[in-house]
């Protein structure tokens, strides 16, 4: 780090960028342009206003009418029973990818690395249109009762949370000492008992942030859902996107707040997580 | 409750509880361990020393049954364990690192051996918290490895490994993490601990001074292969060849040819020296052998010219030299005299019995040294 | 390490279920899209697999080829604006405070964690005529005694352009500042030291070192904005329409599935070409990775 002397105080120095006004400029321009249209429309979703331009004083009655909007609760029911599935199954997949990638070498691995990433890769229509042409293609059924007919969209859901999760779980095992599992084993455990007590546990907040991970994504996804979704099995995000295309109501933005501040929540948390888990001492 | 553990494993004096027979070892191309041969007696407190990859970890390794030999066999007490896996071996391992759970308890720590052998929760209990008193860490148990510091975590490692009773305890490098005040203190420790238990103990280590203080019999390796195995004065003393004469301590080397032999003494003629070297070792080595001789720095006597007796024309095992550094140490100076260009330094040390101010030494010193036909070791490798 | 065959029944037990998953419910799929891509529509619904060509030459159509060389321009200029904003942006970062530094990549990250559909639905509050934009601008303009016209800055190709810049910029800051960060500032002093004046120091050190940066945030910029849907759908007028839109349009609304199966897949193949690019001059620079 750098020492400055008391003299220099007064001049930022030549490397002292953002001591400059223009750079602060910049930056808070750039805050500014970030930060305005998610802070006016949680602002606005107060506004006793419905054409949502002028503040005309402070409510909460949109959040009631929105709170009492059949379809969006319906909606919001079913982004979160997905959500839930495809956290739990996309957990369980993508933690064994991770361990299966980590722990053998096989023929072929680097292909498979390959085709594990590619639902992270892929352009978001592509594989809605994939999984929409599907379904449609073997005759999956519709018309189920719910839960069973958010099927579509939680499979969906899972194929491309998975990978994220296997890559979180990876980056959580690089950090495995070897020898914690060499030593359950020096001690008496079999193979299955090294992997309840020296891995499972060191793997725990890469599963918990990668489970935090692909719930927001579930969450919040669109595209996808879109494809794969129906009349029967709308989701938060589809609904919003139908009301916002129809009809633009300070209802729109508490609901949009409300899933806001959903996702930032959770994404604190498992940040937040993971940043506990890379200060934590080595045992 | 100290001597309760390790009771059942008293076998007999100089019975080899470990016999390793031609074992080797290769990882692809690379030969870590070639055909070792060992035998390790019973409750004897064992060291494998040797430079970093000279295959001494991987030996200990395949003792623990974390490596399958590539051929060799390995009996532990009479039974042939070179297959058996680590997890049902009566050997049980202190790593480097220490491999601490750090999600379990201390108490589970300890106890994890147990557990997973089935034993009842109440012993494993009674059992672990009598190898917590044995480390000295009674009260502990509840802690987390986290709060815990480095010597402590070891000391969890070692009642982890010991409460299972096993018959030999493996350590690798088991000093080298801790600073220099605390590898003494548990330098003495593990020796005790040793002498207490019973077990037979065998440590890995590169550290020299660590292997000559703590070991009854100490395994010197040099890639892949024992070079020597003996208690640490013979080892000091009489060197086998001269990569176990150069890796322990410091030693000087003098290349000669044997002109003539009589009885039990030897004397050689070496291309340095312009008088021979009469040293008194019965080896058998006939004249004309290329051989080296080994002299410890602290067996050769200095004087300055002038001082004390001055070359004698005829005289064997002397040199004369000039001082051309002189390191000094506090309780003793080594000093490296010049006897001839281009090579040709010889490494002297004297412990300071006088005062620096009073010491009769300097450089540029024109020096005679002198040695004892006893004080050298003809190596012919 | 160890090979599968040291411990097989782990190994097949730890493989079988994610790749199962993966080949049934994405790769499947993928493969049934593409093989789609070579059939002809016979009726309304049903279609005919004939290996024909045809839809990947009707993509070739001056109609359709102009949509993707619209997107491919639209993601462009993006990725430039982009550039130019999160370069001094991701500078700003690198030389602040060292505690600030946490806070402002913080605040840099924080909108994407916001719902994409939420932020393009608050732009357009911001951006439409009697949006806040020219709010502001009619208020600056009465104040200054001039005449003021509303800008048009919704449902057209600038309002996509400001929209995905929106939503693009933190994946330009980020590796920007990363592999900034990695840089020995002592350089730059040793540049001055040296008599060189200040912006010359920045282009002839600072931009040189910032390439492996710039590299990555340009694909991550890129990529995503050519395959956007949701903000040329919500922000863009009739003549923005980018690849992404008429894909979905010959899935929900022209019922030509083949057709949009082969626009598909030529995103895709966009999308990979793109990322080959990438690798090329990651490797060309050394394997200086920044991410």
């Amino acid at each position: 780090m750098k020492v400055r002397d008391n003299a220099r105080r007064i001049q930022p120095g030549p490397l002292e960028y953002t001591r400059q006004a223009w750079m602060r400029m910049i930056l808070l321009a750039t805050f500014v342009f970030l930060y305005t249209p998610i802070a006016t429309l949680v602002a606005f979703s107060f506004n006793d206003s419905r054409r949502n331009i002028v503040w005309r004083g402070f409510t909460t009655k949109y959040y009631e009418k929105a709170l009492a909007n059949d379809g969006l609760i319906e909606a919001f029911v079913n982004s979160l029973s997905i959500a839930f599935v495809s956290t739990f199954i996309s957990i369980i997949l993508g933690a064994m990818t991770a361990f299966m990638l980590w722990r053998f070498r096989f023929p072929l691995k680097p292909l498979y690395e390959g085709a594990v990433t590619l639902p992270i890769v892929i352009p978001e229509i592509c594989m809605g249109v994939a999984m929409l042409v599907f379904f449609a293609r073997i005759g999956w059924p519709t018309g189920l009762p719910w839960p069973l007919n958010l099927g579509q969209i939680a499979i969906a859901h899972v194929s491309f949370s998975f990978p994220f999760v296997a890559v979180v779980v990876r980056a959580r095992l690089a950090s495995f000492n070897p020898e914690i599992a060499e030593a359950a084993r020096d001690l008496g455990a079999g193979e299955w008992a090294v992997m309840r007590d020296a891995v499972i546990p060191h793997m725990r907040p890469g599963l918990l942030a990668g489970g935090l991970l692909a719930f927001t994504l579930s969450l919040d996804d669109f595209v996808i859902t879109f494809f794969t979704s129906g009349p029967e099995s709308v989701t938060f995000p589809v609904k919003v996107y139908s009301m916002v295309r129809f009809s633009v109501t300070p209802e729109v933005n508490a609901a949009s707040t409300v899933l806001v501040v959903i996702t930032v929540t959770v994404t604190a948390l498992a940040l937040w997580i993971q940043n506990k888990q890379s200060s934590e001492a080595r045992g | 409750m100290t001597g309760d553990l390790g009771s059942e494993n008293r076998t007999p004096a100089d019975k080899a509880i470990i016999r390793i027979n031609s074992l080797s070892k290769n990882f692809g191309t690379i030969q870590a361990v070639d055909g070792v041969s060992l035998e390790i007696q019973a409750g004897e407190f064992f060291a494998l020393l040797g430079p970093s990859g000279c295959g001494k970890t991987t030996l200990l390794r395949m003792l623990a049954g974390l490596e399958t030999p590539s051929a060799g066999s390995i009996i532990i007490d009479g039974e042939d364990m070179s297959r058996v896996p680590a997890n049902r071996r009566p050997v049980n391992t202190v790593f480097q690192s220490y491999a601490v759970f750090p999600h379990l308890s201390v108490l589970d720590n300890v106890g994890y051996g147990l557990k997973v052998t089935g034993i009842r929760a109440v012993e494993v209990r009674d059992r672990a918290e009598a190898a917590l008193d044995l480390v000295k860490l009674e009260g502990y148990g509840a802690r987390m490895p986290d709060q815990l510091s480095g010597g402590q975590r070891q000391r969890v490692a070692l009642a982890r490994a010991l409460v299972k009773r096993p018959k030999v305890l493996l350590l690798d490098e088991p000093l080298s993490a801790l600073d220099a005040k605390l590898r003494e203190a548990m330098r003495h420790e593990l020796v005790n601990l040793q002498e207490t238990v019973g077990i037979t103990f065998i440590i890995v280590t590169h550290d020299q001074e660590e292997a000559l203080s703590m070991a009854d019999r100490i395994a010197v390796m040099d890639r892949g292969c024992v070079r020597q195995v003996a208690p640490p004065a013979q080892l000091y003393e009489f060197p086998a060849n001269r990569f176990v004469a150069d890796f322990i301590g410091s030693v000087n080397l003098f290349e000669g040819i044997v002109s003539a032999v009589d009885g039990a003494e030897m004397t050689v003629q070496a291309a340095l020296l312009a008088a021979p070297l009469r040293i008194s070792q019965d080896k058998g080595f006939a004249p004309g052998t290329r051989v080296w001789v080994a002299i410890r720095p602290e067996k050769i006597n200095m004087t300055k010219l002038g001082v004390g007796p001055a070359l004698r024309l005829g005289d064997d095992n002397q040199v004369e030299g000039i001082v051309e550094e002189i390191t000094y140490l506090g309780d003793f100076s080594t000093y490296h005299v010049r006897i001839a260009r281009p090579t040709g330094l010889v490494k002297v040390a004297a412990a300071n019995f006088d005062r620096a101010t009073l010491r009769p030494f300097t450089w540029e010193d024109r020096v005679v040294l002198r040695w004892n036909s006893n004080s050298g070791v003809v190596l012919d490798s | 390490m160890a090979r599968q065959r040291k411990h097989p029944l782990v190994f097949w037990v730890s493989a079988l279920p994610p790749s199962l998953w993966l080949f049934g419910f994405f790769l499947a799929p993928l493969a049934i899209v593409w093989v789609l891509s070579f059939g002809e529509k016979r009726g309304l619904i049903d279609v005919e697999i004939t290996w024909t060509l045809a839809n990947y030459v009707r993509a070739l159509d001056p109609l359709y080829l102009g949509v993707v060389a619209k997107s491919l321009w639209i993601s462009g200029v993006t990725t430039v604006l982009c550039l130019m904003i999160g370069l001094p942006v991701a500078l700003g970062i690198v030389f602040a405070p060292g505690r600030w530094k946490p806070i402002l990549l913080f605040l840099v990250i924080l909108p994407f964690w916001t719902n994409l559909l939420i932020r393009t639905y608050a732009l357009i509050a911001v951006l439409r005529t009697r949006g806040y934009v020219n709010f502001t601008l009619e208020w600056g303009a009465d104040t200054l005694g001039l005449p003021f016209e509303p800008l048009a800055l919704l449902y057209n190709n600038a309002a996509v352009v400001i929209g995905l810049v929106y939503v693009h910029l933190p994946f330009m800051v980020l590796p920007l500042y990363a592999a900034l960060d990695r840089m020995d500032k002592l350089l730059i002093e040793a540049a001055l030291d040296l008599g060189a004046s200040q912006l010359r120091a920045f282009v002839t050190i600072v931009v040189p070192l910032a390439v492996p940066g710039i590299i990555s945030g340009v694909i991550l910029v890129f990529i995503p904005a050519l395959g956007s849907y949701l903000i040329p759908d919500l922000l863009g007028g009739t003549d923005s329409q980018m690849i992404a839109n008429v894909i979905e349009r010959q899935f929900k609304r022209a019922n030509d599935w083949p057709f949009g199966a082969a626009l598909s897949f030529l995103l895709m193949y966009l999308t990979f070409g793109a990322l080959a690019i990438r690798s090329v001059l990651a490797k060309g620079d050394g394997g200086l990775e920044a991410k």
